[in-house]
């Protein structure tokens, strides 16, 4: 896109040029197998190879990856998050849970995180449900759901293959009342998370477009994808 | 077995086979559905579409016209009903438990939760809710969970699997495992402490339901298996009754319409959507 470029068409809240970024590094030492840049809005998708480690940085601070993943040569076993909370017994994603399948077996292990906890409650934003929260006037609005159904299709996936997904840098604290939603966020620009694949894995990825919420802080900011072979 | 069947002819085992019908099982369907013994108090029963006992381990399914009312009733405190809802005529949309949780932001499900698909509508409302004890969190078992649980899963066998169920039912419909999302479970509680921590609260007790209306055309899948963190080596549970039979679906005129601003947006887009379809 050209610096002249105009256009018409409402796109979501970038941030600001002078937000401070921090692109960070892999968690965990490695030889680099790829290196990726996400912008803003823009969805992601790799296969990660059993025994690597992807790494996701939190460049901009705050800012929600919401990711699924899928068994590469078999995607009808994908992320579950009932059966990943039911085995750990716990709500919350952290250091060593291991993300399950829907045939309960195991996908990837969180193996390294620098927030106190990672959601998997929250599940993604998109079109139809921002009409439910916020209103109908925010039907426009890009959402996740847009960035998985588009990033899937790329792998023969469609809109039967998207299922509730893990939010990396989002904050979703239940209540003892049961109230439960999108609270300010713990993370920070160079915050990471690293979980290895458990076998050949294909990791979609929606940088969040959110604009109406705190999961991305009120500003969409990039994210940075390493997976290296340890 | 043997002694109490003459079957050594086509005609004599025509003549066995025939004087088999009549008799009854504790779990089985009731049809016509009027024929129901345990009609839900209050309701006429010539209203009843859908009149069953559902086997401990057993699953059922059905395709229900907008309006009507779904009834669980858990006899012995001891079932625990693992519920799928799609859309009947585009089963790629169906319950999402993510939204089901976010939107009205409430994580436990009770009286006036409504149950979302993930396009923003409401498939189901819970109408009535006795037991309070109820899990969005766990989903159903799998048939790796049950085999390092109890040892086996197989769907003919003492501890089947709910996924195993589910899918089942889901082929008879034509859909496979990919049609298959996180479900909700009626009848046995979880809760979630301050740290995450899931604490497994078991059954209200004997007597209790749970009544939905459906928002929309629906197919609905239900497999009555043992809660994954039930915490007792036994795989325990017990019969569950469905009933269901003919109604109105929410409009501007009930009071949950109003209940919060999210669920008036659901319910108008779930309107929206039947009447443009004509369903």
């Amino acid at each position: 896109m050209t610096d002249t470029l105009t256009s018409t068409v409402p796109v979501g809240a970038v941030h600001a040029p002078d937000v401070p970024l921090d692109w960070s590094e892999s968690l965990v030492p490695g030889a680099v197998v790829r290196d990726d840049r996400v912008a803003p809005l823009a969805p992601w998708s790799a296969v990660v190879r059993a025994g690597e480690v992807l790494t996701i940085v939190d460049v901009g601070g705050n800012q929600s990856a919401d990711c699924l993943v899928y068994d590469a040569h078999d995607p009808d076993e994908r992320y579950s998050v009932p059966d990943t909370l039911a085995a750990q017994g716990n709500a919350y994603v952290r250091t060593g849970t291991v993300l399950m399948s829907n045939e309960g077996r195991p996908l990837m292990t969180v193996v390294a995180n620098e927030i106190d906890r990672q959601d998997t409650i929250g599940g993604a934003c998109s079109k139809e449900s921002n009409t439910l929260r916020y209103g109908h006037h925010t039907q426009y609005q890009h959402g996740c759901r847009e960035n998985f159904l588009a990033e899937a299709g790329r792998h023969g996936l469609g809109v039967r293959d998207i299922v509730s997904n893990l939010n990396w840098f989002m904050n979703v604290p239940v209540e003892a009342d049961g109230a439960l939603g999108i609270v300010d966020g713990m993370s920070a620009p160079g915050k990471r998370v690293a979980v290895r694949a458990e076998r050949d894995v294909l990791v979609i990825v929606s940088n969040c477009p959110q604009m109406n919420n705190p999961c991305n802080d009120f500003s969409c900011t990039p994210l940075r994808m390493i997976v290296v072979q340890p | 077995m043997r002694d109490l069947h003459q079957t050594d002819s086509v005609t004599a085992s025509r003549s066995d086979a025939r004087a088999q019908g009549g008799a009854t099982s504790d779990w089985m369907p009731y049809l016509p559905a009027s024929s129901s013994p345990f009609a839900p108090e209050g309701v006429d029963p010539a209203d009843l579409v859908w009149a069953e006992t559902v086997a401990p381990g057993g699953y059922t399914h059905k395709v229900l016209s907008r309006g009507s009312r779904i009834r669980f009733d858990d006899p012995t405190g001891a079932a625990c009903a693992h519920l799928l809802l799609f859309n009947a005529f585009e089963p790629w949309e169906r319950l999402n438990v993510a939204d089901t949780q976010k939107i009205p932001w409430q994580a436990y499900l009770g009286q006036g939760s409504p149950l979302l698909s993930g396009d923003g509508r409401a498939l189901a409302t819970v109408l009535e809710d006795t037991s309070r004890h109820h899990d969005a969190f766990c989903g159903t078992s799998t048939d790796a969970w049950n085999e390092r649980k109890y040892g086996g899963s197989a769907p003919e066998g003492p501890t089947p699997s709910g996924r195993s169920l589910f899918a089942k039912a889901a082929a008879k419909h034509g859909l496979t495992k990919r049609d298959l999302p996180p479900s909700v479970s009626f009848f046995q509680g979880v809760r979630i402490d301050a740290d995450g921590a899931m604490e497994f609260t078991g059954s209200a007790g004997p007597g209790r339901h749970v009544t939905l209306v459906a928002e929309l055309p629906l197919l609905v899948l239900v497999a009555n298996v043992a809660h994954p963190i039930d915490p007792r080596p036994e795989y325990a549970v017990g019969p569950l009754r469905v009933h269901a039979w003919r109604g109105a679906p929410t409009t501007a005129d009930d009071d949950r319409f109003t209940a919060s601003p999210e669920h008036t947006r659901a319910y108008l887009n779930s309107i929206d959507h039947a009447e443009a379809r004509g369903c």
